[in-house]
């Protein structure tokens, strides 16, 4: 039995494009990874939608110390309905201020005729809020006269809401953990099945092999993105005021950014131990700094030029511009640039040092 | 310390060659070198005219090659699995084609992780052929396989050999070696302590056969001592190792009876007594005193 004449050539495969179509396969074909990676944006929508849903307004909290007029206080706060008036001594009325109990205690100092004093704690804004409402309800009962009456009118127009903070936030989020995770797990994983070793025994050019984690990542993004928008965008009537097509971008060029940060953390590890610990590392910071859940400008002002430095803060700060803020994307130019210098960088670096074996 | 020192071989074109060693002697290593996957600290390799370093490309698009454990992806088909490697050729075969060169046709559609062993081995040498390879690597192709599927390997590359290529591999089976390799270098401890055809390595020892025997305890007796058998007629050599004899000889038709003879003048029982063809195993063992593999003498 011989050989037969080898057929020189077949139809041209493009290696960009089976390098991305493996990886899709593989991950799609895991049950498993499919569930955590779709199923935990989900979760969180759905954990949101618990803590978001629509409630009525919180009634102001308000202790009134026992004392001789402590009754006129009670009165006149319980006539103006949004108060939930409590009355305690005054170690009671202390120690439920301090374990944030209540908001305000109402000290009535007055001899002969009504007069109060105001316990309460200005670095907490119900505290403030608290003090002002109360002494307002308390300054009408006892005959104060307003210049004027106005007009409450609710205004109900999304934007401004924390669920609108949160979510180009939470996106940011998913995205920096989708390409570190993502990339670098794969990765390793290839590199310790030596399947990394196996393809750079052949003719494949190592641009190819980084691009089809690229192009796979890219891939995996977009249900993982478009899960969180549309529950935002449908349950909690999140509006994007900003172009589409500008959100788009700035969600592809932070996934493309890190997925370079991913690579390069995973470009020298030997296991998943060690990759899982750099990934962590690298990631913490940008947790806590990078303005997902609250914003960046709480930390003071000599950690802004670092945390500003941070590719997730840029791309925290430009999503909100763009989605909340309605800016346009040319506004976030000094942003979109720190983000591109990270992903040529990161990507550079992370190809130069690989280990393939 | 080197893993290998002082290693000079040429492979021609056509030729099925063999680094044959126990483990850990520097097979791997060497195949390595010379698939361009480490480096050298000292010396030359040139691979089908070209060298490392320079022509990268060019000599992997012309090799093809087996890596002694890769975990091909699971959760890919056979067929996926070829056609991804196929794109990284300029050239080379249809994935379709080059199942039917290892036979896994019935298997195209099928899981890499559903294969058997010897099936994965299979696929794995069909990702070497996939680029139409020059020249192919093959390290310990058939370790840890079945006797079937050894002998399904045996096929692929014999057919490889036939159409002209050539073929390097590593292997620790000596009838592998003896089977598959126009010529062999047995390696042991980064060194080659031998090198030429299989029947030029065998025909070394001086004889082509050998009488393998032992003898019955006789309450506490003296082991016989090797040397009282060197003068027999067409003996070569002696070897004893844990109460077994092992002579080469040249003609068994001369040698076996003059041993008999003389056990029977010594007062000495056999046990056990087999003839055989000298093996490169014998070569082995005659060389480092040692043998391939702990498991088979013999096999």
């Amino acid at each position: 039995m011989s050989h037969p004449a080898a057929p020189k050539s077949s139809p041209r495969y493009s290696p960009i494009g089976q390098l991305t179509l493996a990886r899709l396969r593989e991950f799609f074909r895991e049950p498993e990874a499919v569930f955590w990676v779709y199923g935990f944006p989900i979760l969180m929508a759905i954990l949101l939608g618990i803590a978001f849903r629509e409630r009525p307004v919180d009634k102001i909290r308000v202790d009134v110390q026992e004392g001789p007029f402590a009754s006129v206080a009670g009165a006149a706060l319980a006539q103006a309905k949004k108060f939930e008036v409590q009355v305690f001594d005054e170690s009671t009325c202390r120690t439920r201020l301090r374990t944030n109990k209540t908001d305000l205690v109402i000290v009535s100092t007055g001899e002969s005729k009504p007069s109060f004093d105001y316990l309460y704690d200005p670095t907490r804004a119900e505290s403030v809020l608290a003090r002002r409402e109360a002494d307002e309800a308390l300054q009408r009962a006892a005959g104060r006269q307003d210049a004027f009456a106005p007009q409450d009118r609710e205004f109900k127009e999304p934007g401004g809401r924390y669920i609108d903070f949160l979510v180009p936030g939470l996106l940011g989020m998913s995205i920096m953990g989708g390409g570190l995770w993502g990339v670098g797990f794969v990765t390793v994983d290839m590199r310790i099945r030596k399947l990394l070793k196996r393809f750079l025994a052949t003719p494949m050019k190592k641009t190819h092999f980084l691009g089809g984690i690229m192009l796979s990542r890219m891939c995996f993004l977009i249900p993982e993105v478009a899960i969180l928008v549309v529950f935002a965008v449908i349950v909690f009537g999140v509006r994007i005021y900003g172009s589409l097509l500008s959100t788009t971008f700035l969600i592809l060029l932070g996934a493309t950014t890190f997925s370079g940060v991913g690579l390069l953390v995973a470009s020298r590890a030997k296991t998943i131990e060690a990759v899982s610990g750099l990934m962590n590392l690298v990631m913490l910071p940008m947790w806590l700094l990078s303005g997902i859940f609250f914003s960046s400008s709480r930390y003071p002002d000599v950690a802004q030029p670092f945390i500003r430095a941070l590719p997730l803060t840029a791309l925290n700060d430009a999503l909100r511009a763009v989605m909340t803020d309605g800016a346009s994307i040319f506004t976030q130019v000094d942003r979109v640039l720190l983000l591109t210098v990270y992903a040529v960088v990161t990507f550079g670096t992370a190809l130069k040092i690989f280990r393939w074996q | 310390m080197d893993a290998v020192n002082g290693l000079d071989m040429s492979v021609g074109t056509g030729e099925c060659f063999g680094l044959l060693g126990p483990n850990g002697a520097g097979k791997t290593t060497t195949i390595e070198i010379l698939e361009g996957l480490l480096a050298l600290t000292s010396g030359e390799v040139e691979v089908l005219g070209m060298k490392w370093g320079r022509s990268d490309d060019e000599i992997k698009q012309q090799i093809g090659i087996s890596l002694q454990e890769t975990k091909l992806s699971e959760k890919l088909t056979v067929l996926e699995t070829l056609t991804l490697f196929r794109s990284f050729y300029r050239e080379g075969l249809a994935p379709a084609d080059a199942v039917g060169r290892v036979s896994l046709e019935e298997k195209l559609g099928a899981r890499v992780g559903k294969l058997s062993g010897g099936q994965k081995q299979r696929l794995a040498v069909a990702c070497a052929l996939i680029g139409d390879p020059r020249l192919l690597f093959l390290d310990e192709p058939t370790t840890g396989l079945d006797p079937q599927s050894r002998r399904q390997l045996w096929e692929i590359i014999r057919q490889f050999k036939d159409a002209g290529r050539t073929v390097l591999l590593t292997t620790h089976y000596m009838d592998e070696a003896e089977r598959l390799c126009d010529r062999v270098a047995v390696v042991d401890h980064g060194k080659i302590i031998a090198m030429g055809s299989p029947r030029e390595l065998i025909a070394s020892l001086g004889g082509e056969h050998v009488i393998d025997f032992g003898l019955m305890n006789s309450n506490g007796r003296e082991p016989l001592p090797p040397s009282s058998l060197m003068d027999l007629p067409a003996v070569r050599s002696v070897r004893e190792e844990a109460g077994f004899y092992s002579l080469a000889v040249t003609e068994l038709h001369i040698a076996l009876p003059a041993l008999l003879d003389r056990l029977r003048q010594m007062n000495r029982d056999l046990a056990d007594l087999t003839t055989r063809h000298a093996s490169l195993e014998d070569v082995f063992v005659t060389l480092t005193g040692r043998h391939l593999r702990e498991e088979s003498p013999g096999s």
